[in-house]
């Protein structure tokens, strides 16, 4: 166990130490374009977008929740790409004959992926409170939209990593992300309200976890605790299941390249 | 230096065979043994297999077929026992350009479970013994090519490996940084680590190892020293261009050559003969006497002691296109 602890701990700390030399990186990591999303198209579209629709006083106000699971989005499908460089230069191989348990390199990527996650997540709600969506559940209510994130990125990270460890080249990686990324915001409630959507593209949304995430965090920040704990309830269910897939299909990704 | 480790060979490969998904044979029935303290060389061409066999042996690999030993211990059933007793130096720099020297030897010996003050001493004695002592806190992307293989080589005697496992060693560096990471790895070899080395160099095969396995197609095709492996093909040897015109010449002079004192074997290919002598003092008047009496007129000749280069085109009839 203490062996453990130091290897997850070597290695969490060498993401940490890598991030902090990369300071464009992490000036874009952590300003992220999500900030821009919220400012630049919530603010585009504050006069178009009808609040009767959106049922939020503002549509940066509807935007806030859509953009905190954009992030978790984004840095989850992006999670695995250092482990791609890692893979295709040999740094992996070279830890992976190491006496390490085999699950300790995916851990490290789990802790440092959820960490800046979360520190995203509340950069972004800071953004919108400077805009004057203030949530309605208070400090308690942020500890929750930040455990829903955990929960909804644990899957991505781990659909990320299987694809670094099995695509061929990283041009493969980079194309399937972002093939991933667009229709999974597009079709969600990110960005409009379900009963707003033509039917077609609201049946999608239904099928996509990301929209339940959305649905359990938006009533977090716009209406109260007795909106929000049905919503809570439906997607710690949804994302038990999602997480489960997810780690079911990466599990042989891991096995094969990590032994 | 002893031969056995505790009464079995450091490296015992039985049988090996490695096929990728059900597919490719990238190695097939390879077997060979490695006593402690040599420095063993697989030689061999790009896509050989050599790198696979290093990756089965250490344990990164799963083998299709066959047994790998490491100290005794099976690299399948006992692989987190082999990883312990190892070190490796991929082939790639595997280098995070972002990390300083030091700190890449931290991280290694953090996940080889050192304790942390044994650690700090650990690390300046390998960054010593590879010379990076006045660049360990410099981030890695400052380092040129033969600084990071220096780390490389440092991160893999963290662990205080009794097997070091070496993947093209020096593939790509300039001929200084070469002739230095031959140093470092003769002196590994005087502290008595044995030495695992893949490499497709024939200069380092022969400068730097005791014992050799020439890989070709996945297969083994000679093993020996490379002493062994050169007076293993019977003789020096002359080799005779004839003039263009003469070509009609060559079959007859080959025949005539064939039976001359010190003469052992001659082979043919368009204007050029190879002859293999046992003693060149006597063949060589001899040849050049054939060749006299036959009116040939030559080209050019050469005498030259076999050369690796002469082993490997012998075994696997083609000759090593290097890099």
């Amino acid at each position: 166990m203490e062996q453990y602890l130091q290897e997850v701990g070597a290695l969490t700390m060498r993401w940490v130490k890598r991030l902090s030399r990369e300071r464009f990186s992490m000036l874009f990591t952590l300003a992220q374009p999500m900030v821009f999303w919220l400012i630049f198209f919530g603010n585009l579209f504050q006069r178009t977008a009808n609040t009767e629709v959106t049922q939020a006083p503002s549509y940066i106000a509807f935007l806030a929740a859509g953009v905190v699971v954009m992030t978790i989005l984004n840095n989850g499908l992006a999670g695995g790409t250092d482990l791609l460089f890692d893979k295709e230069n040999g740094f992996l191989e070279r830890m992976m004959s190491t006496p390490i348990s085999r699950t300790s390199v995916i851990i490290s990527r789990f802790l440092f992926v959820m960490t800046i996650t979360s520190g995203q997540v509340l950069v972004i709600l800071g953004v919108a409170y400077l805009y004057g969506v203030h949530p309605v559940t208070g400090f308690g209510g942020v500890a929750v939209i930040i455990l829903i994130g955990l929960l909804f990125g644990v899957g991505l990270t781990a659909i990320s990593m299987a694809l670094a460890f099995s695509v061929k080249s990283h041009g493969d990686f980079f194309s399937m992300l972002s093939f991933l990324s667009l229709p999974m915001i597009f079709l969600s409630s990110a960005l409009v309200p379900l009963s707003a959507m033509p039917g077609w593209m609201a049946v999608l949304a239904q099928l996509n976890p990301m929209t339940w995430a959305i649905d359990a965090v938006r009533p977090l920040i716009l209406t109260g605790w007795a909106a929000a704990l049905p919503k809570i309830g439906i997607v710690i269910i949804i994302m038990a299941v999602f997480d489960s897939v997810c780690l079911w299909g990466a599990a042989r990704a891991f096995r094969r390249t990590l032994g | 230096m002893g031969l056995t480790v505790g009464g079995t060979f450091a490296i015992e490969v039985e049988r090996l065979s490695k096929t990728y998904e059900g597919k490719v044979t990238a190695v097939e029935d390879v077997s060979f043994r490695v006593s402690a303290g040599e420095v063993f060389g697989l030689l061999g061409p790009n896509g050989a297999g050599k790198t696979t066999i290093l990756r089965v042996l250490i344990t990164v690999l799963r083998p299709s077929g066959g047994s790998a030993r490491v100290l005794g211990l099976d690299v399948v059933e006992q692989a987190n026992e082999v990883r312990q007793a190892i070190g490796y130096v991929p082939q790639e720099r595997a280098i995070d350009r972002f990390l300083t020297g030091r700190e890449h030897l931290q991280l290694l010996a953090s996940l080889y479970h050192i304790p942390k003050d044994k650690a700090a001493a650990r690390i300046d004695e390998v960054l010593k013994l590879v010379n990076l002592e006045h660049k360990a806190d410099e981030v890695a992307r400052n380092y040129s090519g033969g600084m990071k293989r220096k780390l490389d080589i440092a991160c893999g005697l963290i662990p205080d490996p009794r097997v070091l496992f070496m993947d093209e060693p020096t593939l790509g560096l300039d001929v200084e940084s070469r002739l230095k990471i031959w140093e470092h790895i003769r002196q590994l070899k005087a502290r008595g680590i044995t030495v695992l080395l893949t490499t497709n160099y024939l200069d380092e095969a022969d400068q730097l190892c005791d014992r050799i396995a020439i890989i070709d197609s996945g297969r083994v095709k000679a093993i020996g020293s490379p002493n062994e492996l050169k007076s293993g093909l019977g003789g020096d040897i002359v080799t005779l261009t004839l003039a263009s015109g003469d070509l009609d010449k060559v079959e007859a002079l080959a025949q005539a050559v064939k039976g001359q004192t010190g003469v052992k074997a001659v082979s043919t290919k368009q204007n050029v003969l190879d002859i293999r002598v046992a003693s060149p003092e006597a063949a060589l008047p001899a040849i050049l006497g054939a060749v006299t009496a036959r009116g040939c007129r030559l080209e050019f000749v050469d005498y030259h002691r076999p050369r690796l280069d002469d082993v490997f085109l012998a075994h696997t009839g083609r000759r090593i296109k290097e890099d």
